[in-house]
C-alpha cells in the first residue's frame, strides 16, 4: 500500500475507488472476485488496478477523461473499472454483444482517447477504430494479437502492460462531484445516450441498496448480468465496497454450470432479470431445485410476475425476495421491503432508503391517492444530466421546489396507495424490455431501413412467457425484392446486439397507419393478438 | 450429412444467418464468441432431442457438452 492512497479509518467513503481501497487496507487476503472458478484476492485486485492506473496515466488518461471498457464479465473487466477510477478518468462499460457502428458511435460519442477490450472482440472493434479519430490507445486482454495492424493505433497486450508497469503511487486526484462513469443506455430515437453519474451519486446509490439489501461483508454475491449494464455493475461496486466476495460468470446460458457454482461457493445473493427466473421455474417443474445458501434475490429491469413468487420461495426456501424497480437515470427508484411480498405481490413498493418520489398529473399537480401519476424521483442518485445531451438532459431532469435543485421526472406512469405503496401502470415511451434488456423500436426500424429491399418496417413487443417481450418486426418489401427472413436477420446480427435481433418477421403488403401517417402500432399489436 | 454437418448448419443457419462455412470454427465458444445466449441454448437442446432422438438431461446441459460444434459431436456420440 502507497501512503498516498491511505484512508483514516472511519473517514466516510467519498470516491467509488475508495471502497477497494478501504477493503485492501482490512483483509487483503480475502477473495475479492472469483471469475469462472478463479479466486482474485483484494490484494491481487488492488495490485492489478494501480498498475493498469499507472499505465493508462502514462498513455495520457487525465481527470475527467472517458475511457472505454469493452469487455465481458472477466476479471480483465473488474481491474479496468477501478484502473480508470484510480487514473482519475471516467469508465464506462459496452456490452461485448455491441456491434461495430453502435461502438464507434459510443466512443465518438464519449470522445474516448484509450479503449479497453479482448482479443475475442478484435473483428468488431477493428472496424470501428478506422472511424474514431480520438482512439490512440487499445489495451486488448486475452491472446497476444500478431495480426491486428491499426494505423496510428497502438494495441498493446493486457497482461504485458500489468507487468511492465509498477503500481502507482497515489491516485489522481479527483473530488466527489467530479463524474465517475457514463452508463449508456438505449434511447427511444434510436441512439444510446450516456448517462452521467458523479461519485457522490453513485457512492450514494451503492450504499442504500447495501442498506435495504441488508447486504454485509459476509455475503458472496452471485453476478451472472452483464458487468456492462449497471445492474451488474453495482453488484461489483457494493461488493467491493462492503469487502465482500463477488462469484462471477460470464452469463446464465448454462444453467447447471451456475447452480453448481452457486452450491460450490455458498452464494448468499441471487441478483437476476425475470427471463432468468422464468427458466430457472421451468427447470423446477420438472425437477425440483433448491438453493438453501441463497438468503436474498433481487428482481428488476422488468416486472416480476407475482405467480412467479410461490415458485421462488420453493427454489430459495431461505430467501427475502426484493421486487425492484429502477431506471439508470437515477440508478434504482423503489423496492418492495421482502416482508409485504405476500400480501402486496404486484406492488414495487416505496422509494430506496435516502430518496423520496412522489406523482404528478400531466399539469403538474398532485395525484390523489389510487389515481395514475407521473413519478418523480428526488435524491442524490439523480443523474447529473446526458452526456453533451442537454435538450434530453431537460427532459428528464426538472426544477424541484428548492431554488437550483433538480429532480428525475420518469415518465413512467404509476399509482400510489393509501400507504404510500406504488404500483407500475406504464411507460411513457415504446421501449421494449426483452430478456431484461432495454430495447429502441426505433433503433431497430433504423437498421432494417438500411436494409434495400425494405419499403416499411414496425417493431413491436409482444408479451412472452421466458423473454418478458419478444421482438416482433413487420415488414413490407419493395416489389420484385426477394429478401427474406434469414437475410434480414443475419443483417440485423451484424449490426445489433443478439437481444434486440427480432424474434420473427412477418412480410405485409403495407403497414397500416394512423390518421396523421405515423405506423399504427396498436394495430399491428392487434394483428398479432388476434 | 454427419453429426458434425449436421450442427454446423443448424448453427449457421440459425444463430449466424448465413451458409458462409467460414464463419465458424469447430473449436468455437458459442458462449465467448457471443454467438448463443442463454435463451438460445434451449433452443439448441430442443434442436438435438429431435434430430437425433436423444434426451439432454439437466445435468449434461454443460458447456463441455454443448458450447462448441466439437463439443456436441463428441457429447452427441457419446449418448449413441
Amino acid at each position: 500500500m502507497n501512503a498516498g492512497s491511505k484512508i483514516l479509518p472511519g473517514r466516510p467513503q467519498r470516491l467509488l475507488r475508495d471502497g477497494l481501497i478501504a477493503s485492501v487496507e482490512r483483509h487483503p487476503e480475502k477473495d475479492a472476485v472469483i471469475v469462472e472458478g478463479k479466486s482474485y484476492t483484494y490484494a491481487e485486485l488492488y495490485d492489478a488496478s494501480t498498475r493498469l492506473a499507472n499505465a493508462l496515466i502514462e498513455r495520457g488518461v487525465q481527470r475527467g477523461d472517458r475511457v472505454a471498457i469493452y469487455m465481458d464479465n472477466t476479471w480483465p473487466c473488474i481491474v479496468s473499472i477501478y484502473a480508470v477510477l484510480l487514473s482519475g478518468g471516467v469508465f464506462f462499460t459496452i456490452n461485448p454483444q455491441t456491434k461495430a457502428d453502435k461502438l464507434e458511435f459510443v466512443l465518438n460519442n464519449s470522445e474516448s482517447k484509450l479503449l479497453l477490450t479482448d482479443s475475442l472482440l478484435a473483428k468488431v472493434y477493428k472496424q470501428s477504430l478506422i472511424n474514431t479519430p480520438l482512439v490512440k490507445n487499445v489495451i486488448s486482454s486475452g491472446k497476444k494479437l500478431d495480426d491486428v495492424e491499426l494505423k496510428d493505433i497502438s494495441i498493446e497486450n493486457f497482461d504485458e502492460v500489468l507487468s511492465n508497469n509498477e503500481p502507482i503511487d497515489s491516485p489522481t486526484d479527483v473530488i466527489p462531484n467530479d463524474l465517475a462513469a457514463l452508463i449508456y443506455t438505449s434511447g427511444s430515437t434510436g441512439f444510446p445516450k450516456g448517462v452521467m453519474q458523479t461519485h457522490q451519486s453513485m457512492v450514494f446509490a451503492a450504499w442504500s441498496l447495501i442498506e435495504y439489501q441488508r447486504l454485509s461483508e459476509n455475503d458472496r454475491i452471485l453476478l451472472v448480468l452483464p458487468i456492462a449494464f449497471d445492474y451488474g455493475l453495482y453488484q461489483l461496486l457494493m461488493t467491493i465496497k462492503l469487502g465482500a466476495t463477488l462469484v462471477v460468470e460470464r452469463s446464465f446460458t448454462f444453467p447447471v454450470k451456475i447452480y453448481q457454482r452457486m452450491e460450490e461457493q455458498s452464494v448468499t445473493v441471487f441478483p437476476a432479470v425475470p427471463t432468468i427466473f422464468a427458466m430457472m421455474i421451468s427447470a423446477h417443474k420438472k425437477k425440483k431445485l433448491c438453493f438453501p445458501s441463497i438468503t436474498r434475490i433481487t428482481n428488476t429491469a422488468a416486472a416480476l410476475p407475482a405467480d412467479f413468487i410461490p415458485y421462488l420461495q420453493e427454489i430459495f426456501p431461505n430467501a427475502l425476495i426484493y421486487k425492484m424497480y429502477g431506471l439508470t437515470e437515477c440508478k434504482r427508484v423503489c423496492y418492495l421491503e421482502p416482508e409485504l411480498i405476500d400480501i402486496n405481490p404486484r406492488s414495487v413498493g416505496r422509494a430506496i432508503p435516502g430518496t423520496e418520489v412522489y406523482l404528478l398529473s400531466p399539469e403538474g399537480k398532485p395525484v390523489p391517492a389510487g389515481e395514475p401519476g407521473i413519478l418523480y424521483v428526488r435524491g442524490p442518485h439523480i443523474m447529473a444530466g446526458y452526456w453533451k445531451d442537454p435538450e434530453r438532459s431537460e427532459k428528464m431532469l426538472k426544477a424541484g421546489d428548492i431554488p437550483g435543485e433538480r429532480v428525475l421526472c420518469t415518465h413512467d406512469l404509476f399509482k400510489m396507495d393509501e400507504e404510500g405503496l406504488l404500483y407500475f401502470v406504464g411507460r411513457s415511451d415504446d421501449i421494449i424490455k426483452t430478456r431484461g434488456e432495454k430495447v429502441s423500436p426505433v433503433e431497430v426500424e433504423n437498421i432494417l431501413h438500411g436494409i434495400e429491399g425494405i419499403k416499411e418496417v414496425g417493431i413491436i413487443g409482444i408479451e412472452d412467457d421466458i423473454l418478458g417481450q419478444a421482438i416482433k418486426a413487420f415488414v413490407a418489401l419493395e416489389s420484385g425484392s426477394d429478401l427474406n427472413d434469414k437475410k434480414i436477420k443475419k443483417y440485423c446480427l451484424s449490426h445489433l446486439e443478439n437481444f434486440m435481433v427480432p424474434n420473427e418477421i412477418i412480410f405485409i403488403d403495407k403497414l397500416p397507419k394512423t390518421s396523421n401517417g405515423k405506423i399504427d402500432k396498436k394495430e399491428l399489436q392487434d394483428m398479432v393478438t388476434t | 450429412m454427419s453429426v458434425e454437418d449436421k450442427v454446423r448448419s443448424y448453427i449457421l443457419e440459425n444463430y449466424l444467418f448465413t451458409d458462409d462455412q467460414s464463419e465458424l470454427n469447430n473449436q468455437d465458444s458459442f458462449l465467448e464468441k457471443g454467438i448463443i445466449d442463454s435463451t438460445g441454448i434451449l433452443e439448441v437442446i430442443f434442436f438435438l432431442e429431435e434430430e437425433f432422438g436423444i434426451s439432454v438431461e439437466d445435468e449434461e446441459m454443460i458447456p463441455e457438452n454443448l458450447d462448441s460444434v466439437n463439443n456436441i459431436v463428441k457429447y452427441i456420440d457419446s449418448k449413441s
